[in-house]
């Protein structure tokens, strides 16, 4: 049986959130064969729209409310409550991102529904679709199955593939209004730490630094690779406990977990704990000066080095790939 | 101030999972506190001795959660509830975890309840926000700072490596993130005094909840390991031509840059 699938679509600094993407090709398989709506939330979100469609979604509905410029659980909570009334739908798809992670629960709670977090992939379409997700931090996995109600789930960034772009298609776009009332949470400030644009869940190159970092200093080479790369610098708990970088750059079964094609690490001596945050990467690269060091049971290509010699050599290699490219 | 902890018994961080019979096995491995817990639970204690009150920690599970329980007064908390579920529920979901901690907080007059943002065994980061919905009462999820000021609340919470500085009020539930405290280690003193401080158990009876009314919404059909990595290439030769032969590979084989 077709299914309507309501899905949210995530903006960050003006500019839409490559999961949302990703959860209207998630909810395509869920539909199967029935409608995809796209609910977009914000001050001024209404350009945006255009775009949902030409990746697939059949319909978009916008809110826009002054008390939706930041997020907060309460205000987008009754405006998504209001939409969903609306629309009635059989299915709500969300990317497992903060704000998925901390709206998605108040909206099952509300529903009464069952949630199925972080899911990574998905089996079989409509009534038939199995979600998988990974458990005890990737160590394992579960197929999950929504007994009865709304399916709603949500999904981990860069694992479900968004559909080809189709600038030929385009989506019906309607504007809703909603009464937003009582906001419990103030938001004074925000202080971007995350360094220019590529997020560490969604990049789609990783270059993570461990206790071999040795200093602060230490992570500018990782930076020069990851700018080359145009990826995200992170970092294992060794280096964060030892003060060499921020602990919101933390990957592992404490801290992040990432999943991207590419994952460099240097200096990292790959306790089980790092690797709950980084082994479901696509490719893995480890760089040690210990041949013996765990990290290299679980990468594709290893280089037993000094992390200092072979990044910047790297570095420049990659530079001129890109040239010649 | 009346404080409660939402803490939940997992497996140790260093323990290999190992899948029989379609589930994970669980005998031999170590249990501990779910890590993002013992922050909370640290937090909650330090609320306490600025502003006065007591902390109550609470888990749900069976009889062999009592040791994190300990654990949890050995650190300071005053008292522990154990809603046992074990020979009432066969299989939960975050939908009946939420329920059944809500249907017993319901009329506690909590001013602040803290938990974990995540567990690291199921990782979904549900149960918290559903059980402040429940209550209806506020949430703020992956808080890296908080300071009480009367009813006022000011927290800092980590919104993927951003931090958001917002203002609430109680009764409020938080979650928390790694860098909100450094837990404490249970003292000699402090496990001795556990011992002897009041730990309830409750049923479903007690809490007059119907199996029926919580039972799940989801279901886990089948839990597997993922595939065995390969050993990987661990090149030779001069470090220059290894280098070059790393982005070779990258780019030719692997496909990734």
């Amino acid at each position: 049986m077709s299914k309507k699938v309501l899905v949210l679509g995530e903006a960050r600094e003006g500019a839409l959130r490559n999961v949302s993407y990703e959860a209207i090709a998630a909810a395509k398989q869920i539909s199967s064969g029935g409608e995809v709506v796209s609910v977009l939330l914000g001050d001024s979100v209404g350009e945006l729209a255009t775009e949902l469609g030409k990746y697939g979604a059949d319909r978009v509905i916008t809110v826009e409310h002054p008390h939706l410029k930041q997020y907060t659980s309460d205000g987008y909570g009754q405006a998504l409550l209001a939409v969903i009334e609306q629309e009635n739908p059989e299915a709500i798809v969300f990317g497992h991102t903060a704000l998925g992670k901390d709206l998605s629960p108040k909206i099952a709670s509300k529903l009464q529904i069952g949630l199925v977090s972080d899911v990574t992939s998905i089996e079989g379409e409509g009534d038939a679709a199995v979600y998988i997700r990974p458990i005890y931090s990737g160590k394992a996995f579960e197929k999950v199955k929504v007994k009865d109600g709304i399916e709603f789930i949500t999904i981990r960034p860069n694992n479900i593939a968004p559909l080809a772009k189709d600038d030929s298609k385009s989506a019906d776009v309607s504007s809703m209004s909603v009464d937003i009332t009582n906001l419990r949470t103030i938001i004074k400030e925000v202080v971007r730490k995350s360094t220019e644009g590529v997020d560490l869940s969604e990049a789609k190159v990783v270059i993570a630094g461990g206790r071999g970092v040795k200093s602060e200093e230490g992570f500018a080479p990782l930076k020069e690779l990851a700018d080359v790369l145009g990826g995200a610098v992170g970092a294992s708990r060794g280096a964060c406990d030892a003060d060499y970088c921020d602990y919101s750059l933390q990957i592992g079964q404490t801290g992040k977990v990432v999943t991207p094609d590419l994952y460099i690490a240097a200096g990292i001596s790959g306790a089980i704990q790092h690797l709950a945050g980084m082994s479901n990467s696509k490719i893995i690269v480890a760089i040690n000066k210990d041949p013996e060091a765990n990290i290299f049971k679980v990468a594709d290509y290893g280089i037993v080095g000094d992390l200092f010699e072979v990044i910047p050599m790297l570095t420049e290699e990659f530079k001129k790939l890109k040239v010649n490219a | 101030m009346n404080i409660y902890v939402l803490v939940k018994r997992t497996f140790d961080t260093e323990e290999k999972i190992v899948v029989s019979g379609g589930k994970i096995q669980e005998d031999g491995a170590e249990f501990i506190i779910n890590p993002y817990d013992e922050y909370a639970i640290e937090e909650a204690i330090q609320v306490r001795d600025a502003q006065g009150g007591e902390v109550t920690v609470l888990t749900m599970g069976g009889e062999d959660a009592e040791k994190q329980l300990r654990t949890a007064l050995a650190m300071g908390a005053d008292k522990a509830v154990l809603i046992n579920i074990e020979d009432d529920v066969e299989e939960l979901d975050q939908f009946t975890a939420a329920h059944i901690i809500s249907e017993y907080l319901k009329d506690k007059n909590a001013d602040l309840i803290l938990a974990g943002n995540v567990a690291i065994d199921g990782g979904s980061g549900q149960v918290g926000p559903r059980v402040a919905e429940s209550l209806g009462i506020n949430y703020v999820t992956t808080i890296t700072n908080l300071e009480i000021n009367g009813t006022t609340v000011t927290i800092k919470r980590d919104v993927e490596g951003d931090t958001e500085v917002l203002e609430t009020s109680l009764p409020l539930l938080v979650t928390a993130q790694q860098g909100l405290n450094e837990p404490r280690y249970p003292s000699l003193p402090g496990i001795m005094k556990a011992k002897k401080k009041p730990l309830e158990e409750v049923e479903l009876d007690d809490l007059d909840i119907d199996e029926d009314d919580v039972e799940a919404k989801t279901e886990t059909i089948e839990i597997y390991l993922p595939p065995k990595k390969e050993a990987g290439k661990v090149l030779e030769g001069e470090l220059a031509d290894q280098v070059k032969e790393l982005v070779h590979l990258l780019h030719s084989e692997a496909k990734v840059v």
